[in-house]
């Protein structure tokens, strides 16, 4: 009997992310999704800059690595290319909400059908742990030293929040995978936003609340725990927009 | 000459891209050059193709990354700010080695500069489209007819070298209408198993993809593209001479400062003084081998620009820094008129006779 | 003569750049070699608006029109501007209705016609433009009906086919007057 198996939209490539990140869990549970919903041979995915960079190299299907922040509007070419395919890209914080967040938007307006699978660590890992769009107040980072002063450098920008007022999206929701209920959660998050994709209803985006032990300096138990009282207050989970299930009511 | 229409050039640009096989076109509203999009705005939809208005400068060049790494002929065109704009995707678009198409139809700069036409963007088309080692095929059209030929030759020449080919106007170019001739044999694209379109279970997986953290490596990826750069010089390069033969004087030009370098010949000549020019077509690859011919022949080169002096740079290379340079210009819009030039040439042949 | 320059000039919305289109497509249907350059930019709604066309025998050059053999004046900043730049033994088209005073040059053929006067008078109020071009093709030679009827069939859209009667007559009130 199989008890556990690595799936086959994954690489046997190791992967290069540092102990107790938790890219590894969301990879894994991307391919699980590609695999269970039979669309690997169909699929092309958009790796970002940041620490997802080499995401190319980790899953089985066609992969792109775009410049940063422009995942969206290289997924946008390939999908309006390939109308046929499942396009998705895979994009950290500081792609996504601050150099791409213009594309991230468009995005959404335009209702692209694709997938965004954004993490949100709060933090540029990649580059050694500078202070990210969504690093929260008082936050201490290398580029805010003192904490984040809100004063100075503004607030964190809460992604599934904004753009749930964009006309356009159709499928919000944020989740962590800080414990086996929050995986499980945000595995069927995942899926249906490559479902919603293969059901042509449009931009679908699951914020995924992660962990970054190393640039946090936390070990990576106490990492997972500083998601439950850091990082979920400020951002809760939940779905912030399902059009098509509000629409069903 | 019954199957010529009158078209802008921008126009003619756009319909022959459309011929050529392209159907995803993505850009952002800029004078002058937006009748490419108004164009590709109406067509379009009409042929199943693509035509989107993106957010930004930046969005449309990825735009264009994403359609190409899937194989398929694809577009953006801009005018010098946005072009500076899509430095970063030319950048990328060269790293992994994907084919484009890119119009610029200058304007005067630097910054926001102005509408009026330009040849200001020559040194960063040909030199520095964005970070890294890398070239792009620049195609310098001199007519409407020419703005359609190579918006053509551009998407083979792109296909065939897995490279962008830019299309170097400027807003005379783009704005002025002229007899053309659409007739074209189309080729079929070459096979590109590279693109990423899906396994299909079938291979292993395309990489798209433009990042070597392995110095080794990347060095091997740039020495590689360098020796494709290599063949293209020695077999790509395009020119034209005109009234070469016998001259003594050299007027070196492209695009709309060519047509002006033209009449002023005309007159020259009309004076007795033996004056021809060479236009390089490919402005990268330079053509520098009608250049070498002449060494030793030639006095003095006049290089007739609408900028400070950039190509002039490149014709002191191919002449190996062999005669004395003269430079002709306006900048900021304006254009030299015949006069300008028939009094450059003249001084060159020793003063008004 | 092998070459003939035109500079049209007036405001924007006078519609300078289509007589100028008009006769560029004449031009063609004719075997000329032709181009047409506009100017453009934010002064074509409302500013000052002008366009070059040459005709030609042979290749044309450049296609920028600085010393017209033809000078089509439509408002006064435009005679006032370009007055000058007219070869000498050229021709200047005047539209009297607009412009008061008279041409200063005296080695150049002028033609005064109260264009736009004509054109409200005959309720055809935006072809003034029309008006000079039947003017010019009287004046210079080259009325001919079928490379007319050509001309304007690729200028005014099939959709706007009801124009092409009044566009003729606007060109023959032109000639007539």
């Amino acid at each position: 009997m199989v008890v556990f198996e690595k799936p086959h939209a994954l690489t046997d490539v190791p992967l290069h992310y540092c102990p107790g990140c938790t890219h590894g869990i969301v990879h894994r549970l991307v391919a699980e999704v590609m695999d269970e919903l039979g669309i690997e041979g169909k699929t092309v995915g958009i790796a970002p800059v940041g620490c997802s960079v080499m995401a190319y190299n980790y899953f089985n299907c066609d992969m792109i690595e775009a410049a940063h922040g422009r995942a969206p509007a290289v997924a946008t070419g390939v999908k309006r290319a390939l109308p046929e395919n499942i396009v998705f890209t895979y994009q950290g914080d500081g792609d996504l909400a601050s150099i791409g967040m213009a594309e991230t938007v468009h995005a959404a307006a335009r209702n692209e059908n694709i997938t965004i699978i954004f993490i949100n660590n709060a933090i540029y890992g990649m580059t050694g742990g500078q202070m990210a769009p969504t690093s929260l107040p008082g936050q201490i980072t290398q580029t805010s030293p003192y904490g984040r002063d809100t004063d100075h450098c503004g607030f964190p920008i809460k992604v599934c929040e904004m753009l749930s007022e964009v006309d356009g999206a159709e499928y919000l929701e944020r989740v962590a995978v800080n414990n086996v209920k929050n995986v499980k959660n945000a595995k069927k998050a995942i899926k249906k936003a490559f479902q919603n994709q293969i059901d042509g209803k449009g931009f679908s985006l699951v914020e995924v609340i992660s962990s970054c032990p190393t640039n946090w300096g936390l070990t990576p138990k106490k990492a997972l725990e500083w998601i439950d009282e850091k990082m979920i207050p400020y951002y809760p989970l939940g779905v912030y927009k399902d059009r098509s299930a509000k629409e069903a009511e | 000459m019954a199957d010529k229409v009158l078209m802008k050039g921008n126009e003619a640009i756009a319909e022959a891209a459309i011929i050529a096989g392209c159907r995803h076109y993505f850009g952002y509203p800029i004078t002058p050059q937006t009748e490419i999009a108004a164009y590709m705005a109406k067509r379009m939809p009409k042929i199943g193709g693509c035509f989107l208005q993106a957010e930004s400068e930046v969005a449309a060049i990825n735009m264009v990354y994403g359609v190409a790494s899937t194989g398929y002929r694809v577009m953006t065109s801009s005018s010098s700010p946005g072009i500076s704009l899509k430095g970063e995707g030319l950048s990328y678009l060269a790293g992994a080695d994907l084919p484009s198409l890119v119009i610029n139809v200058q304007r005067g700069g630097p910054g926001l500069g102005g509408i009026q036409p330009s040849q200001s963007d020559y040194y960063q088309a040909t030199k520095a489209g964005g970070h890294g080692d890398f070239r792009m095929l620049v195609l310098a059209p001199a007519s409407v007819q020419e703005m359609a030929d190579l918006t053509v030759k551009g998407f083979e020449l792109a296909d065939k070298y897995r490279m962008t080919s830019m299309i170097l106007a400027d807003g005379t170019m783009g704005q002025m209408m002229e007899p053309v001739s659409l007739d074209y044999e189309i080729a079929k694209a070459p096979e590109k198993p590279w693109a990423t379109t899906g396994t299909k279970m079938e291979r292993e997986h395309n990489i798209v993809n433009s990042l070597f953290l392995q110095p080794d490596e990347l060095e091997k990826s740039n020495n590689e593209r360098f020796e494709r750069y290599k063949y293209i010089e020695e077999n790509e390069a395009m020119y034209e001479e005109y009234m070469m033969d016998d001259a003594e004087i050299c007027i070196t030009a492209f695009g709309i400062a060519s047509r002006v370098a033209k009449n002023a010949i005309v007159e020259a000549r009309k004076k007795g003084i033996k004056v021809g020019m060479i236009r390089p077509i490919t402005l990268w690859p330079f053509p520098n081998k009608p250049f070498e011919k002449t060494i030793g022949k030639i006095k003095t080169y006049i290089s007739v620009e609408l900028s400070m002096g950039q190509m002039i740079d490149d014709v002191k290379l191919a002449t190996k820094c062999s005669g004395e340079y003269v430079l002709c210009n306006r900048v900021g819009g304006m254009i030299p008129s015949p006069e300008e030039v028939l009094a450059a040439i003249e001084k060159a042949n020793g003063g008004n006779k | 003569m092998a070459t003939t320059q035109y500079l049209f000039a007036g405001f924007g919305g006078q519609g300078i750049l289509f007589s100028g289109k008009f006769l560029a497509y004449k031009g063609l249907t004719e075997d000329k070699q032709v181009s047409w350059l506009p100017s453009y930019g934010p002064e074509m709604r409302g500013g000052t608006a002008s366009c070059s066309v040459i005709l030609s025998d042979t290749p044309v050059g450049s296609p920028i029109v600085s010393k017209p053999d033809v000078l089509v004046a439509m408002n006064l900043p435009s005679l006032d501007k370009y007055e000058d730049s007219v070869v000498s033994g050229g021709t200047i088209f005047v539209d009297s209705a607009l412009i008061e005073r008279k041409v200063k040059r005296d080695d150049v053929t002028v033609h005064y016609i109260p264009a736009t006067r004509l054109a409200s008078d005959n309720g055809m109020p935006t072809l003034a433009n029309m008006i000079i071009v039947g003017k010019i093709l009287k004046e210079l030679g080259g009325y001919n009906e079928e490379t007319v009827n050509a001309a304007l069939s690729k200028v005014i859209s099939a959709k706007r086919a009801d124009m092409l009667e009044i566009n003729k007559k606007a060109m023959s009130i032109g000639a007539n007057n």
